[in-house]
């Protein structure tokens, strides 16, 4: 828009203002909290309950960290290098199975596709409390419960990536390049991990965010198949601490602290992907 | 599976097919096919074999399971028997004033949560979008961080802000002489909401702001022209072009706000408020591993499913037929 249009559209001053008041305000209401948590990581327990929240002098971040490292053995280290495992390597393959089948499903024609890509849609809007009880009992006839492989399987299933797959594949890989690869006598499969997958790469970046998003977050599964502290991922890990920490409240000063480094990642993960995920939002919600 | 079966395609209309110049004649063509079929077959078998294990035989054994019961045979003695029961497991679900219970909590915070969230989210992105706002992109980068934060650790945070002694807030409230529970019988739905609604405010905020980014600028520049002011602007030319986004965003929110589960789960833990049968989602979870009934669990399961897909079918229909309304 040029500058003189954008004079015609602007409200009077005091218009201005309240806009900017308003917007002014939700930001407060969505980062004051999280400021909190960071200025409450770094008191001690009994300045937690009493002590002014902006006050210097029971400055106890470092200690808080070496207890959070340090109580029962050292189990949120394993939490934390957990939920990163099943995260990182569930949303990388997630990603590359719910990419490589979108693709298939824009590139290639074959009979009852849209009813097969119906069934895909129809699979994002099933609860996934739903599948907890069926699930558990599989695994629990396969064994697995109470293993990694019970958590970490059923986390890889994305329908929302294959629906964003496609789109992906729709936008960013034009079939002339595969009929020229045809003609060259390139294999189709040769084509798709040599040619179409590297176009692919801001989608597949994309859907590897919304599902790291996904498994950091889940709580349900977890709990439903692990009983064994040493397989819990971060979110049930600071789940069962705060339980006890109404028992015991050393736990408090821990949580918070846990609950701090656990924001961590996505945040970093979100930052530096940030160009990615935008487009991804905008492919997926345009639509 | 389907896919690896050839396809009975008219040779002209295929798009992808397209066989090499050299080995022409319907031979040839045949070959390519076949190719391009096992090709996709390839890429796709990965994630149907996770859609059949992880979702389709449990939706189908969720639903066997709610038909049938293990019952125990008199006395006690002898192997336990799976038996027909046929609806027993549903009318059993269907009178218990828990569930039900439940399922009115979450009208209830569906209807709380679900227009504050999409009318928020909207007015934000479009406030954004006028023009007017300073240090918009910190702004959005500000109201999306929540979205970076695991919904565990959200309703931790709030839990902590809602517990008188640690709360900040509270404390705050309390200078004013104002004494309030966040956590009592009539505060612990709208408190739930606030979790919710801080969580996915920017999330929902960054995909109306992107659909508004696509509306031709020649359209507001012609409103402009036509003497709309910036709200009429907003309200009557940018809201409605961006429809599509408005009903993706309240599908999403609905079906997520129908899984109510982990920020009462965490409450429960600090407010009797919450029992652990608060939510139907809390009332399956309850049913099969506190009290390991299986059956009325999987009928559970099965009528939130049914919901699900019911409101979330009528949602589109709706829209769909304002839409033509409106075409007419």
């Amino acid at each position: 828009m040029s500058a003189a249009d954008t004079s015609l559209l602007r409200p009077k001053l005091l218009g201005r203002a309240t806009v900017n008041v308003v917007v002014a305000l939700s930001v407060l209401y969505t980062l004051l909290p999280v400021l909190w948590l960071v200025l409450a990581s770094a008191k001690n327990r009994d300045a937690l309950f009493s002590s002014d929240l902006l006050s210097l002098s029971d400055f106890s971040f470092l200690q808080n960290l070496k207890d959070l490292f340090a109580m029962d053995d050292g189990l949120y280290g394993r939490w934390y290098v957990n939920s990163l495992l099943y995260a990182v390597l569930g949303a990388a393959l997630g990603a590359l199975v719910s990419v490589a089948c979108g693709y298939a499903f824009d590139k290639y024609r074959f009979r009852h596709k849209e009813k097969l890509f119906g069934l895909v849609l129809a699979a994002v809007m099933v609860p996934q409390t739903v599948l907890a009880l069926p699930l558990y009992l599989m695994a629990s006839e396969a064994g697995l419960v109470n293993t990694f492989w019970a958590v970490f399987i059923p986390v890889l299933f994305n329908p929302f990536g294959v629906y964003l797959g496609r789109i992906f594949a729709r936008g960013y890989v034009p079939d002339e390049v595969l009929e020229a690869a045809r003609v060259d006598g390139a294999g189709e499969l040769t084509t798709y991990v040599r040619v179409a997958l590297r176009m692919l790469g801001p989608g597949l970046v994309t859907v590897f965010l919304f599902q790291l998003t996904a498994i950091w977050n889940n709580f349900f599964l977890p709990m439903v198949m692990l009983s064994d502290q040493d397989l819990y991922p971060v979110s049930l890990g600071l789940y069962q601490w705060n339980s006890s920490a109404s028992v015991s409240p050393e736990y408090y000063p821990v949580v918070i602290m846990g609950s701090l480094l656990a924001v961590l990642p996505l945040i970093l993960a979100f930052v530096l992907l940030q160009r990615f995920w935008r487009s991804g939002l905008t492919a997926g919600a345009v639509k | 599976m389907t896919t690896t079966t050839p396809a009975r395609v008219p040779a002209g209309a295929d798009r992808a097919a397209s066989p090499a110049p050299s080995a022409s004649g319907p031979r040839a063509r045949r070959a390519a096919k076949r190719r391009q079929l096992t090709a996709a077959g390839v890429l796709m078998t990965p994630f149907f074999a996770l859609l059949v294990t992880v979702f389709l035989i449990p939706v189908g054994t969720a639903v066997y399971l709610s038909f049938f019961s293990d019952d125990q045979p008199g006395l006690g003695f002898g192997p336990e028997r799976t038996v027909f029961v046929g609806l027993r497991s549903y009318a059993a679900v269907l009178t218990d004033p828990t569930f039900l219970g439940g399922l009115g909590t979450v009208a209830l915070y569906c209807l709380i949560y679900i227009p504050l969230m999409v009318v928020g989210a909207l007015a934000l992105a479009l406030l954004l979008d006028s023009g007017v706002v300073r240090l918009r992109a910190f702004a959005q980068l500000g109201l999306f961080l929540p979205h970076a934060v695991p919904g565990i650790i959200a309703a931790l945070i709030w839990l902590y802000l809602y517990t008188p002694g640690i709360s900040p807030v509270i404390e705050l409230f309390a200078k004013g002489d104002i004494t309030i529970d966040f956590l009592g019988v009539h505060t612990v739905v709208p408190s739930i909401v606030n979790i919710a609604l801080w969580s996915n405010l920017g999330y929902n905020m960054v995909i109306f702001y992107a659909a508004l980014q696509a509306v031709p600028r020649e359209v507001i520049e012609a409103s402009v022209v036509d003497g709309a002011g910036p709200v009429r602007t907003a309200l009557q030319v940018k809201t409605p072009l961006v429809r599509a986004s408005i009903v993706t965003v309240s599908i999403f929110t609905l079906i997520w706000a129908l899984q109510l589960f982990t920020e009462p789960m965490l409450l429960s833990q600090s407010s009797p408020m919450i029992s652990s049968r608060f939510s139907p989602s809390m009332y399956i979870y309850d049913a099969a591993f506190t009290r390991n009934n299986y059956s009325l669990a999987a009928a559970a399961s099965v009528v939130l499913l049914v919901c699900t897909i019911a409101l979330s079918y009528g949602v589109t229909r709706f829209t769909s037929r304002t839409d033509s309304e409106e075409a007419r």
